[in-house]
């Protein structure tokens, strides 16, 4: 663009300068080399500009050296594929790589938002809460689409993910998070031993920032040094190193989220099969977190212009990928560290010059850059920014700490900015669970305190800036690790290390540089770049009173972006530490939340999608089913016919077909999905008669029973028919989706509260197929099938249970109804159940047999006033609303809820009572949970009385039919009440009794 | 994400493998006495649980192990399990001594029902 040479001739020790990359940025082709990141080669081609800002819509460049980067926001990948928000300093570039700047319309470099920037002195802190009130028709259709529109960052995917993901779960001796020179000296000493390492670390090369620090272990660069001891590493057979890998998040008891970019910097090992990424969860004995330090950003006017970066940022730039941010640089720091930027800079032939507030200062780096003729102005600040796309000039002001206002100046040209506030511990991980944070003078900042979590922080993560500490804190923290977690550890025997490193002058905190002009006029000191919070922002939220750190937070939403925080915290608590007048520790910290940095909702799904997100269950018949062409119904985790369309029919044909099958002919119904449980020891009657409301020692061997169950607040949660096999064997049938929790129902009683009870309760549901024979014909089927017992209606009436063959099958046959027919389950093992289907279709086919599905179920059963427990009833419901007391014991002294149908809430009127309804017009089918009302009215608010509960068209009676739960409702037998529906719409029903068909039940016993 | 052992199989999992159950020896007063159980009392049964800054016991149960239930005492500031024990049993005495409250009161109750009983 400008036609300087970004890209210098020579170094960049992570790129192959042989080895060209062409990616697509905003659609126009920019060239790299391998080893790149998308931040280094949009760069190198002279582009400076990567977004806009959140609020402002400023023009933002790169600031950051790796994930604590917080401007350069950027989508990859095409359609489907696309990822959004992903930081341009951690993007690999790879051939054919399609990448687009994000929160910018209609182009980078002009912005419509950016009107927003010449407004900005309307949208001070807490502008949202003070603009957007009312109307309040306005906040849904004015306020809230525009902002969105105008905000935010990247845009979602639209359509499913192609990319594949999974999970991975591993347990470890010893996590070490991050592997730069702490990490690994530690992952070292545990695995040296014994221990069972996992080293993470986010990057796509190990070393973190020793390429980039000033210092030699045994006469050899740090970074050189390091190389034999990752090989040493990655030979251990008990160490296993995860690069490009993401500690997210830290959680109780040493468990940890790790996020690995597997295929994301090389597409093409998807084709072979890897997934994008791969979301880990470890449990670890002991956490090292070797985490290192981020670079501070400076508070100084119009800090956020494109090129001004971090120090570590600029230096990491040239070091590492051979690129520039410009020709002439200037270097603005309180410390020493940012000195080695400028030594790097000069090395590469850029002019470069450092501005240090401090005005007094002696470590060595500060006197070899004086010696080196780098000009360096002590006691100085910048204090204007010239430039809005690009960095034109700076002002250097004289400054001595405290100083707040600019008094003499004078103006640089300049085309970058490496700026360095210090550096701060990373101790997100550290305070996701829990962990507590102190001050430390010397760093001005936070380190770790202590952890109630086997959790040891060593290096710069602990606030020790410095090698030789590192060194040894490490190693130590290794072997401590190992030997806290394993019996026995293996003798460590490590070579002592010389250490040579600069001695550091001490840093001088710099919150607030003064700026040119009055106090703050036209300048913006940012703070939060990713939210657009200046040190105004966080001023003007104290004087309007929200002083407690967390107030502030939420009121400027500092620190409450994507990047948590990672550049903004400190610095944000120090503006407010100097508008106050308290130390930084007295204004206490906001929360880290997890994740450290964003991951995909993909690598969270895994491969959790489709039909792998919740295992299906099918019966033996499911296939017979389908090749019917039966559509299925989730049951639970079942899938059941729901009815079976023949040719020429639709659903609502076939349903009606079904149900007059059954009430003419017979039908046969697949109910393999009612759950199955045997109860079998000599204490099982009296067990039962603890666990339902109605009695079973009573009940005599081969009879079956009808039983209600309640919880101990007395509301109903499951029925079902029980037969007793023999005095101490019974086999309880429950509702299909109720099968697991009703067994666990009953051992929670067995093992907590009756523990003497000799019991044992066993599912059998799988076991066994069983199908309901439902019918006026049902019995002439039973008896082609060559039955070896009578089925006549003396020697098998309702409600009895026998033992024995159908021809060559073992069944078991319940003289049972939920039709209202006469109708017989029969059970036989799993095994035999697609067989028995077939033959007893076949046996019935002269009688004019039809499978029948479960709308057709739900149907018939509704005709004859039957309850279904989720349907009747909501988890308020008791026996006495839905009209069966008289199923409520008054004999046993004690069963599951009886004492709470006493108490006084659950007695006396205005309970919803289940009854039947009628609609006026017979064809008219009230909507299932249609609500009614005492009186209808024009509009809401209409006094509600109770809602439809069950609502079918009954082809037995040619009309509609209903069940609901009105209050008082058995009081209203006979009136009509009404149902408003949409669009001033009043269906009227007269109040009934819920048994709409064979009241007298003759055909049940027929 | 909690890390839970159960007593009875020794199985370790995380607390998703495992099933929490809620305050431990919350006596039901109908098991013992049905027919004198005043409104009061049948609702502290329901409804009233301590809930302790510290020292708290549990039931949980061992869900995809060997499915029995079980208690555990569990400091719920540190989050630390300090035991897990069977589900017939009381604390450890150590632990029945640090307990405070509402939990002092219960074991010091027991203890004396336990002493007239003898």
């Amino acid at each position: 663009m400008t036609g300087k040479p970004f890209r210098l001739p020579e170094g960049g020790a992570r790129i192959d300068r042989n080895t060209r990359v062409t990616f697509s940025f905003d659609g126009r082709d920019i060239h790299g080399f391998t080893g790149d990141t998308l931040a280094s080669a949009v760069l190198a081609s002279g582009q400076k500009v990567f977004g806009r800002s959140f609020k402002y819509h400023r023009p933002r460049g790169v600031v950051g050296l790796g994930s604590e980067e917080m401007n350069a926001l950027i989508g990859v990948g095409a359609d489907s594929s696309h990822e959004p928000n992903l930081r341009a300093t951690q993007i690999e570039i790879y051939d054919g790589m399609t990448a687009e700047s994000q929160n910018r319309w209609p182009s980078l470099s002009f912005d419509i938002g950016a009107v927003n920037n010449k407004l900005s002195r309307f949208f001070p802190g807490g502008f949202y809460y003070k603009t957007f009130k009312w109307p309040r028709a306005f906040w849904k259709h004015v306020y809230e689409p525009v902002i969105r529109k105008a905000a935010g960052l990247g845009k979602a995917a639209t359509g499913r993910d192609p990319d594949t993901y999974e999970h991975m779960h591993v347990h470890c001796d010893v996590i070490v998070v991050g592997g730069g020179l702490a990490g690994l000296l530690a992952a070292e000493a545990a695995a040296l031993s014994g221990a069972r390492v996992v080293l993470a670390d986010e990057n796509p090369e190990l070393g973190g920032i020793a390429d980039l620090t000033a210092g030699m272990i045994d006469g050899v660069r740090l970074s050189d040094w390091l190389k034999p001891l990752i090989e040493r590493l990655s030979a251990m057979p008990n160490v296993h190193i995860l690069k490009r890998t993401t500690v997210v998040g830290h959680f109780v008891h040493n468990y940890l989220m790790m996020n690995e970019r597997v295929a994301d910097h090389d597409p093409h090992l998807m084709r072979e099969g890897a997934p994008r990424q791969r979301l880990w969860k470890v449990r670890a004995g002991h956490v090292i977190l070797a985490t290192g330090a981020l670079e501070r950003p400076i508070a100084f006017a119009n800090n956020d212009r494109p090129n001004i970066m971090l120090a570590s940022a600029v230096r990491g730039l040239v070091e590492r990928y051979g690129v520039t941010p410009g020709s002439n640089g200037v270097v603005f720091t309180n410390n020493d560290d940012a000195y080695l930027t400028a030594f790097v800079l000069k090395k590469a032939g850029i002019n470069v010059r450092v501005v240090d507030s401090r005005k007094v200062t002696s470590g060595d780096l500060v006197q070899r850059a004086i010696a080196d003729g780098i000009p360096v102005s002590l006691g100085a600040v910048i204090s204007a920014v010239e430039g809005s796309l690009a960095v034109k000039a700076v002002k250097i002001a004289d400054y001595r700490k405290g100083q707040g206002r600019v008094i003499t100046e004078k103006r640089v040209e300049c085309d970058f900015i490496a700026m360095s506030g210090g550096w701060n511990p990373v101790l997100h991980l550290w305070a996701h669970n829990g962990g507590k944070i102190k001050f430390d003078d010397g760093l001005q900042s936070f380190r770790p305190d202590v952890h109630r979590d086997a959790m040891t922080a060593v290096g710069a993560a602990n606030g020790s800036m410095d090698v030789a500490t590192t060194v040894d804190e490490a190693r130590s923290a290794g072997e401590a690790a190992a030997k806290s977690v394993l019996k026995k550890t293996k003798a460590l025997k490590l070579a002592k290390l010389e250490v040579k490193e600069p001695s550091r002058g001490a840093l001088e905190s710099l919150w607030f540089a003064p700026a040119t002009g009055k106090y703050n006029e036209g300048n913006k000191h940012f703070i939060d770049f990713q939210n657009d919070v200046t040190a105004a922002d966080l001023e003007l939220a104290q004087r309007e009173g929200y002083e407690s750190v967390e107030h502030t937070k939420r009121y400027t939403t500092f620190g409450m972006a994507t990047d948590q925080g990672k550049t903004s915290n400190l610095n944000g608590l120090g503006v407010l530490s100097e508008a106050t007048g308290k130390a930084i520790p007295a204004i206490g910290t906001t929360t880290f939340r997890p994740p450290y940095t964003p991951y995909s909702f993909g690598s969270i799904a895994g491969s959790l999608t489709g039909s792998l997100f919740l295992p299906v269950r099918r019966t033996v018949v499911f296939q017979w089913h389908t090749d019917k062409g039966a559509t299925f119904e989730p049951v639970g985790q079942w899938r059941r016919a729901y009815t079976y369309t023949g040719t020429g029919e639709d659903k609502h044909q076939s349903i009606t077909r079904e149900i007059l099958s059954v009430r003419n002919k017979v039908g046969l119904l697949d109910a393999s999905t009612l759950g199955k449980i045997e109860i079998k020891g000599p204490d099982a009657a009296e067990f039962l008669d603890r666990m339902y409301t109605n009695a079973y020692s009573t009940l005599k061997v081969g009879r079956c029973r009808y039983g209600l169950m309640m919880n101990e607040l007395g509301f109903l949660t499951d029925d079902g028919v029980t037969v007793r096999l023999a005095d101490d064997h019974f086999l309880m049938h429950t509702t299909s989706g109720g099968a697991d929790r009703i067994a666990a129902w009953l051992e929670e009683w067995l093992q907590t509260e009756w523990t003497h009870y000799k019991v044992f309760v066993t599912p059998v549901t799988e076991q066994w197929s069983q199908f309901g024979l439902a019918g006026p014909k049902a019995r002439e089927v039973l008896a082609k099938m060559d039955p070896d017992f009578d089925v006549s209606n003396e020697a098998f009436p309702h409600m009895s249970f026998k033992i024995g063959h159908l021809g060559g099958y073992p069944v078991r046959l319940f003289r049972i109804s939920f039709s209202g027919e006469m109708s017989y389950e029969l059970a036989t093992p799993a095994g035999y159940g697609l067989s028995l289907w077939s033959a007893l279709l076949e046996a019935g086919s002269e009688f004019g047999i039809e499978p029948y599905g479960t709308e057709a179920l739900h149907v018939l059963r509704a005709e004859k006033g039957y309850i279904v427990i989720g349907d009747e009833t909501d988890g308020t419901t008791t026996p006495d609303d839905v009209g069966m007391s008289g199923m409520v014991s008054k004999k046993k002294a004690d069963f599951l809820g009886k004492r709470s149908l006493e108490q006084s809430y659950l007695k006396g009127s205005g309970r919803k009572q289940l009854v039947g309804l009628l609609t006026e017009d017979p064809q008219e089918v009230l909507p299932d949970g249609a609500y009614a009302v005492a009186e209808v009215k024009d509009k809401p608010p209409m006094e509600m009385i109770g809602q439809v509960t069950s609502t079918y068209m009954s082809p037995t009676l040619g009309r509609s039919i209903a069940m609901a739960l009105i209050e008082n409702g058995r009081a209203r037998m006979g009136e009509t009440i009404s149902f408003p529906l949409e669009r001033g719409k009043v269906v009227k029903a007269k109040i009934t009794d819920t048994v709409f068909y064979d009241k007298d039940g003759g055909r049940i016993n027929a | 994400m909690l890390l839970v052992t159960c007593p009875v199989c020794g199985a370790e999992g995380d607390e998703t493998d495992f099933h929490g159950g809620g305050q431990a020896h919350v006596t039901r007063p109908a098991t013992s006495d049905p027919e004198n159980i005043t409104d009061q009392q049948q609702r502290d049964y329901l409804f009233i649980r301590h809930n302790p800054k510290g020292l708290h016991f549990e039931r949980w149960r061992c869900d995809r192990g060997c499915g029995k239930w079980f208690h555990a005492a569990r400091d719920t500031a540190t989050l630390e399990f300090k035991a897990f024990y069977g589900i017939t049993e009381l604390p450890p005495a150590e632990l029945i001594a640090q307990a405070k409250g509402p939990w002092a009161d219960y074991f010091a109750q027991r203890a004396q029902e336990t002493k007239k009983s003898k």
